[in-house]
């Protein structure tokens, strides 16, 4: 199977083994490549508007300076021995052939510049240790193949040195954006979470009247006044949720289902205007200082809402930065309730309450879905959920399977840390960029398929934004029904049964009726 | 002039080795590692974290799990090394520790296993399109160097003997400074000369994936940013309240 660009046909690549090694196809992904941001994008976030004229020397010092201040950017460039181990653990790199897309090669585009201008060998004997001068060409290299890396860190789960191609990309990225030549659709973004509160630039008064739109639709369906507030001072909880979830399909009827487990909770809970958004694409671009002003945002609001708990809604990328980064970023969040994890995740609050039997569903509401869980690479690799390592393998199922009656796995070996990234994760999430994005849901692809093929699966639930916003765009084109694609709390608000609502009442009679006719 | 020779060539690879790793050690140390970022699922204590390195670095738990393969000749090799290193002590110490005493008799065989080990990696090297896809000239020239000081070690053994008992007077007169003649076996030459020049290219090559996996910061953290506030540069200190 040879993956030449232009010529991908995803119905001809659906069926085989989602892990299968291609042979090697040269430069096939040569061409691939995002919009370069523009200077207004650039600017905002504190980078050259253009390519500087002395951005050789510019980006040799910039990665001195991470070099200085990221043990494992210097230990992962030091280390590599080329064993081999990662050459096909990349989804990328299994989708497209290109051997430039095996984490290794990637790494190596940065290495070899690092061995040039950092380490004796590479300054005397470059030829020797495969130095080289980061010249235009390298620099066009770089912007190509580290932007078809979603930082997924499945090759890092492989390495027997750790070595994580993210940490690597994301030097690459920083260091471009140094000189000025950014990427438009993560920058673009960023910025407007500075100047709006959220990724999709939606307004304050925009995002009201589409929660109190939300509020109607319940009510009807339920008969109850869930409320989904809005800079509610004195709640207990601040909700941060990504903002695709006040937006699109099917991430609101996720938004739908956190609402509805809230309102049974009994527990007071707001989101916020300022911090609408759950999502830091500043990782994308590894720009810790853009990270960090975008995360001190949900600490401000937090304290202005004076709120108690910190909540976050399904985000893949999101929950990284939360679980592993808020409380370095912008903690100490001693203001906080401490008897709460700071921050939760929706799932484990939702969890958290099953386990207290204080959540009721019916499962058969839920019977025309027989589902899958795809795990997100950033929950499933970079956070935890719950008390013991694997609890973001765990609890994410456990909620389906209560409000579920068909639960299938996909295959061992392409889930849980081994998960296959959904191939839109990272800043790669454009248009311009679907072939990459395509060929690099083919392994997944491949996966659904052959539960789609044992056991009848006709859905696969996802808690990442950027997971099911991709799946929506290239299902179809595996040739699956692109609401295949499913939110977990969508499947709980399908099945959840509210104290004192119409669902409430019928499930009773419904049951009343059973035990008479017993 | 061969002892004097050797005598030289040996203090300066010893003295690269221990600076030039040393050095890189500090380097290592004093980089700060700003963001907690464990691969995970990872373990949530210290004593995890020591549990989860021992796997690493004994029993290479993330290779076994990327290619068999690729583990059975790197581990391969990297046991009987160790194993062959630990027979070696016997050349540098006197009385001999009952330890190295114990190994003598598996000396042998890992010396062929190390070979073997080496062999196999750099048939895959070669024989593998993705391996020869990341394979740069001195990933070649490495495995060559170790396969020739295997080799010219097996030698002394299996095709001319050389005097031990001179090479150890060697090795321990030049721990203190007093040069004892060393024989003019060829095999001999090479391998130390080959070893000689291991200690010098290690601070400056791939090698340091010893010390590096030490550092590995999605190997060495623990999971528990929730629990305690990670400070791992100065730059992120401690917010402050509104009130």
């Amino acid at each position: 199977m040879s993956a030449t660009s232009g010529t991908f046909n995803p119905l001809e690549h659906l069926k085989g083994d989602p892990l299968e090694i291609p042979n090697l196809a040269c430069g096939a992904m040569a061409a691939s490549k995002p919009y370069v941001a523009a200077p207004a994008h650039q600017k905002a976030l504190g980078f050259p508007g253009e390519l500087i004229d002395n951005w050789q020397e510019k980006a040799v010092s910039r990665l001195g300076e991470l070099l200085d201040n990221s043990r494992a950017l210097r230990v992962y460039l030091d280390s590599c021995v080329k064993c081999g181990a990662c050459t096909d653990k990349c989804h990328y790199f299994l989708g497209t052939s290109d051997p430039k897309n095996m984490p290794v090669a990637r790494q190596d585009l940065l290495r070899k510049v690092y061995r040039r201008y950092f380490t004796w060998g590479g300054k005397y004997l470059p030829w020797l240790v495969g130095a080289a001068d980061l010249t235009k060409e390298v620099l066009d290299e770089w912007y190509s193949y580290f932007h078809q890396c979603s930082q997924c860190r499945r090759c890092s789960v492989y390495c027997p040195y750790g070595i994580d191609t993210a940490e690597i990309s994301m030097a690459a990225r920083d260091i471009m954006d140094t000189v000025g030549l950014g990427q438009k659709y993560s920058n673009e973004i960023i910025g407007k979470v500075f100047t709006v509160g959220n990724n999709l630039g939606l307004p304050s008064k925009a995002l009201k009247a589409t929660l109190k739109g939300l509020e109607e639709e319940i009510e009807e369906e339920t008969g109850l006044p869930v409320r989904l507030p809005l800079d509610e001072e004195g709640a207990d909880i601040l909700l941060v949720t990504p903002s695709a979830d006040f937006f699109a399909s099917p991430h609101m009827e996720g938004l739908i289902g956190y609402a509805k487990v809230f309102h049974e909770s009994g527990v007071r809970w707001t989101l916020s205007s300022h911090a609408s958004e759950a999502a830091n694409f500043a990782i994308f671009v590894g720009s810790q200082e853009n990270m960090r002003k975008v995360s001190l945002r949900i600490r401000e609001a937090a304290e202005a809402l004076k709120v108690k708990r910190l909540v976050f809604g399904e985000c893949g990328h999101a929950w990284r930065v939360a679980y592993s980064f808020l409380n370095t970023l912008a903690g100490p969040f001693d203001f906080l309730d401490q008897n709460y994890p700071i921050p939760q995740h929706i799932c484990e609050f939702t969890y958290d309450l099953i386990q207290r039997g204080q959540l009721r569903f019916d499962k058969a509401k839920n019977d025309s879905f027989r589902l899958t869980f795809h795990d997100s690479c950033n929950v499933a690799r970079a956070s935890r959920m719950g008390d013991t390592p694997g609890g973001q393998f765990e609890i994410p199922r456990a909620i389906l399977r209560a409000a579920c009656n068909h639960f299938f796995d996909m295959a061992a070996d392409t889930i849980h840390e081994n998960t296959l990234c959904c191939g839109g994760g990272g800043g790669l999430l454009t248009d311009e960029l679907m072939d990459v994005r395509v060929k690099g849901a083919q392994p997944r692809m491949r996966a659904f398929e052959q539960v789609v093929e044992d056991h009848g699966v006709t859905h696969m639930a996802a808690i990442c934004a950027i997971c099911k916003t991709q799946f929506s765009k290239i299902m179809p084109k595996y040739g699956f029904d692109m609401e295949s694609i499913v939110s977990v709390h969508q499947m709980v608000s399908n099945a959840i049964i509210l104290t004192g609502s119409i669902q409430d009442k019928g499930y009773d009679a419904a049951r009343i009726s059973a035990l008479q006719e017993a | 002039m061969r002892t004097v020779l050797f005598a030289l060539a040996f203090y300066a690879a010893a003295v690269v080795f221990v600076a030039g790793l040393g050095y890189r050690i500090v380097v290592y140390i004093k980089t700060p590692a700003p963001l907690k970022i464990p691969t995970m699922p990872a373990p949530l204590t210290h004593a995890g974290v020591t549990m989860r390195m021992l796997r690493e670095v004994v029993f290479f738990q993330s290779l076994f799990r990327a290619n068999k393969w690729i583990w059975l000749f790197g581990w391969t090799f990297h046991a009987a090394l160790a194993v062959v290193i630990l027979r070696h002590l016997r050349y540098f110490l006197q009385p001999v520790p009952g330890v190295v005493v114990f190994v003598q008799p598996f000396g042998i065989l890992a010396g062929f296993a190390m070979v073997g080990g080496l062999l196999a990696l750099w048939a895959r090297r070669i024989v593998v399109p993705r391996i020869r896809y990341i394979s740069a000239p001195s990933d070649h020239l490495m495995l060559a160097l170790l396969v020739a000081i295997g080799l010219s070690g097996l030698g002394m053994t299996f095709i001319a003997h050389t005097d031990v008992v001179a090479v150890k007077a060697f090795f321990l007169g030049l721990m203190v400074f007093d040069w004892q003649p060393l024989p003019a076996d060829p095999l001999l030459l090479v391998h130390l000369g080959l070893v000689a020049t291991l200690m010098i290219i290690f601070p400056f090559s791939k090698l340091l994936h010893a010390p590096g996996l030490f550092f590995s910061p999605t190997r060495n953290q623990a999971d528990d940013s929730r629990e305690r506030r990670y400070v791992g540069a100065e730059r992120f200190e401690a917010v402050s309240r509104r009130t």
